[in-house]
């Protein structure tokens, strides 16, 4: 019969199943970072138990990481004892790779794990953090988990599950100039909703997908979970395998082949039957921005700000009557007309290699607004830090007003020092612009990082097309 | 765990769709390395006129008498009346250690979303999904009837208003159980030890670079 391939994965996982569907999923690998798992640790030495295998432990810090003067340490106190923690449990227990704050290949755990080939096609992946979901881009069953199932995974190798629905979402065609993975990922919150994709595990695929390098596809694959979906897929292909080579943790000699030959087979069979399908014509995806408070506010450049007074349902209403006034902003306003106060680009969505090229090619030659009071450049590893500076992007940014910082998960959920203010508007690289995230009252427009760029040099929304 | 039988509690509502995790509990409470304590910082950023930062004597800042939850008549309640996609957002658990610290033990709504759902189950805190126009008729009635309280029977999976009208629930049959008996999933785990030595010897052998 053919398959999906969450089927492939999901039956390849299952140690032991119950009548009513309720599974034992052995894991692979588990990412560890510092705000997630200090209870887990807590509660395995309480009960008296040990990690089941810690060599699938792959850590770092990076939400409470500072991104400048790391000379000075971290001089948030609690911040940094939530960091010492991470240090002293993974001395206790130990791990496959450690990067804590100041390694050299430090990092955003969702850019640290695939950049060393720690993630591998096939695995199943989890980490006390929803954007784990990134790593399906490599063809892995990856998932966020709370605290009490971090333990859980400490203590057993296992997670307890129940298989989700299927989803196909199908982009084929090519994407216009400027047009992005985010704008992708977007657009089709956009039309699915932010619970779309809830109990449904996503598999990206056509023509589109397959053109997107591995950075594109983890960011379309981070943007899972804001559609609501416990995972997103990508099927593997010579893309993945080309990206995998070499790196630090990937295999090597004859055990490569032997995994090369099994991640050919990590696809969806033809004719391989989904719960549901939603089609995309990659062609009609333009650059997207956010008006509201939910991802699922996402825009094209060329609209308006939409009417409440147009909405029937009541309770949607008053949600779009409460974002607007959150966001500061009037009915029917062009998305052009939305002046910023700063920029950030970076965070597990967009702090890759490719996204920082891509910031940098709109960026290059010319300058921020003045009135954007901050634009940050926050690379998401150690490792891609230094390239960008190998090809001479900080310079570029640097440039243009930009600052060049330390890796870290920064100004997208301002749990360091980089945050907004009340009332501040941001064009952001993230992936949430709930009321509060970067921080008390800041008002974040999810973009792509070519339309951060092309925000920063306008002082409002600006259709990037028009600058490249 | 502690058991989950049969509950009696007041009905709060907080009428809106897309309740996100940094709502129910703002990341600055993340920093804390213990499980308790976040109860008084649920829904931080609506429930107080100030900036909330961990440390604070939280009975002494200004409340936000707009926000529903401060209101004299929902003190004390312990079943949260929701609406769709309660919970989107971060795969912080301490969102449901903030709501069950709060009081709550149950959470109405059209639906949840997944990881949320899953960590409220570890914590003795029930999320039940229910068809809108039954939260409707609840939104209504909360409204209308000062005081207005719910069953929640696990065991029959029934909601009982007052007026003796019971809506059925689903709930997942495992879940059900290790609520109803308190079960710790790590132990049941366990139990299958055996099991997954093997499947993981097993996958050393098919997959060795896995393992490396």
């Amino acid at each position: 019969m053919q398959q999906t391939l969450y089927d492939k994965l999901w039956e390849r996982h299952v140690v032991r199943q119950e009548a009513d569907g309720t599974a034992l999923i052995y894991i692979d690998r588990h990412l560890v970072h510092e705000v997630t798992s200090p209870q887990a640790f807590e509660g395995l030495k309480l009960a008296g138990r040990k990690p089941w295998r810690v060599s699938s432990i792959v850590a770092t810090a990076d939400h409470n990481t500072p991104t400048q003067h790391w000379d000075e340490g971290i001089k948030d106190p609690i911040s940094r004892q939530q960091v010492e923690t991470l240090d002293a449990n993974i001395r206790e227990v130990g791990a496959l790779a450690y990067f804590p704050f100041k390694d050299a290949r430090q990092g955003i755990v969702h850019v640290v794990g695939p950049e060393n080939g720690a993630i591998l096609p096939g695995m199943t992946v989890v980490c006390g953090d929803s954007h784990t979901s990134t790593h399906g881009a490599f063809a892995c069953m990856a998932h966020g988990i709370g605290t009490s199932e971090v333990e859980h995974v400490l203590a057993t190798q296992c997670l307890i599950q129940k298989k989700s629905k299927s989803m196909l979402i199908l982009v084929e065609g090519g994407l216009g100039k400027g047009v992005t993975a985010k704008d992708v990922a977007l657009a089709v919150i956009g039309k699915i909703g932010t619970a779309g994709g809830t109990g449904y595990a996503l598999e990206f695929a056509g023509s589109a997908i397959r053109a997107l390098s591995m950075e594109g596809r983890m960011t379309l694959c981070n943007m899972a979970i804001e559609a609501g979906a416990r995972l997103g897929l990508v099927a593997a292909d010579d893309v993945t395998i080309h990206y995998l080579k070499d790196r630090p943790f990937a295999p090597r000699g004859a055990a490569w082949d032997a995994a090369v030959a099994y991640w050919r087979t990590l696809h969806s069979d033809a004719g391989a039957a989904f719960d549901r399908t939603v089609a995309f014509n990659a062609a009609e995806i333009l650059p997207q921005v956010t008006w509201g408070t939910s991802p699922e506010t996402a825009l094209p450049i060329t609209a308006t700000v939409p009417d409440p007074a147009k909405e029937n349902d009541p309770v949607r209403r008053e949600g779009m009557e409460r974002a607007l006034a959150y966001m500061g902003l009037n009915p029917d306003m062009a998305i052009q007309s939305i002046k910023i106060d700063k920029v950030f680009i970076g965070s597990c969505t967009n702090s890759r290699i490719e996204d920082l090229r891509q910031a940098a090619a709109v960026l290059k030659g010319r300058k921020k607004a003045d009135t954007v009071k901050l634009a940050l450049a926050v690379p998401g590893s150690g490792p891609v830090k230094r390239q960008a500076e190998a090809e001479g992007l900080d310079k570029i940014f640097v440039a243009a007003g930009f600052e060049w910082r330390e890796p870290g998960c920064s100004m997208c959920l301002a749990m360091n020092a980089d945050r907004l203010e009340a009332g501040e508007r941001c064009a952001s690289t993230s992936n949430r612009n709930f009321e509060g995230r970067q921080g008390p009252g800041g008002r974040t427009h999810l973009v792509s990082p070519a339309m951060a760029a092309a925000a920063a040099i306008a002082g409002h929304f600006a259709d990037v097309r028009e600058i490249l | 765990m502690e058991k989950f039988i049969k509950f009696e509690g007041l009905v709060a509502p907080l009428d809106r769709n897309n309740v996100d995790t940094d709502a129910i509990i703002p990341k600055q409470f993340l920093k804390s390395i213990q499980r308790s304590g976040f109860g008084p910082n649920a829904f931080d950023e609506w429930r107080y006129m100030d900036h909330g930062e961990p440390g604070m004597d939280h009975g002494k800042r200004p409340k936000n008498p707009n926000f529903v939850l401060n209101q004299e008549r929902y003190q004390g309640a312990s079943i949260l009346l929701a609406r769709s996609n309660f919970g989107c957002g971060s795969s912080r658990e301490h969102a449901p250690w903030a709501l069950a610290d709060y009081g709550f033990k149950v959470i109405l709504a059209e639906s949840f979303a997944d990881i949320f759902f899953n960590n409220s189950f570890k914590n003795g805190l029930l999320p039940i999904v229910l068809p809108k126009a039954e939260l409707d008729a609840l939104f209504g009635l909360v409204e209308y009837t000062p005081g207005f309280k719910l069953t929640v029977d696990l065991q029959a999976q029934l909601v009982a208003r007052p007026d003796g009208y019971a809506i059925p629930f689903q709930v997942d049959p495992f879940r059900k159980e290790c609520l109803l008996n308190g079960w710790d999933d790590i132990g049941l785990t366990l139990r299958h030890a055996e099991a997954i030595r093997e499947f993981e010897e097993r996958r050393q052998q098919t997959q060795p670079w896995l393992f490396a």
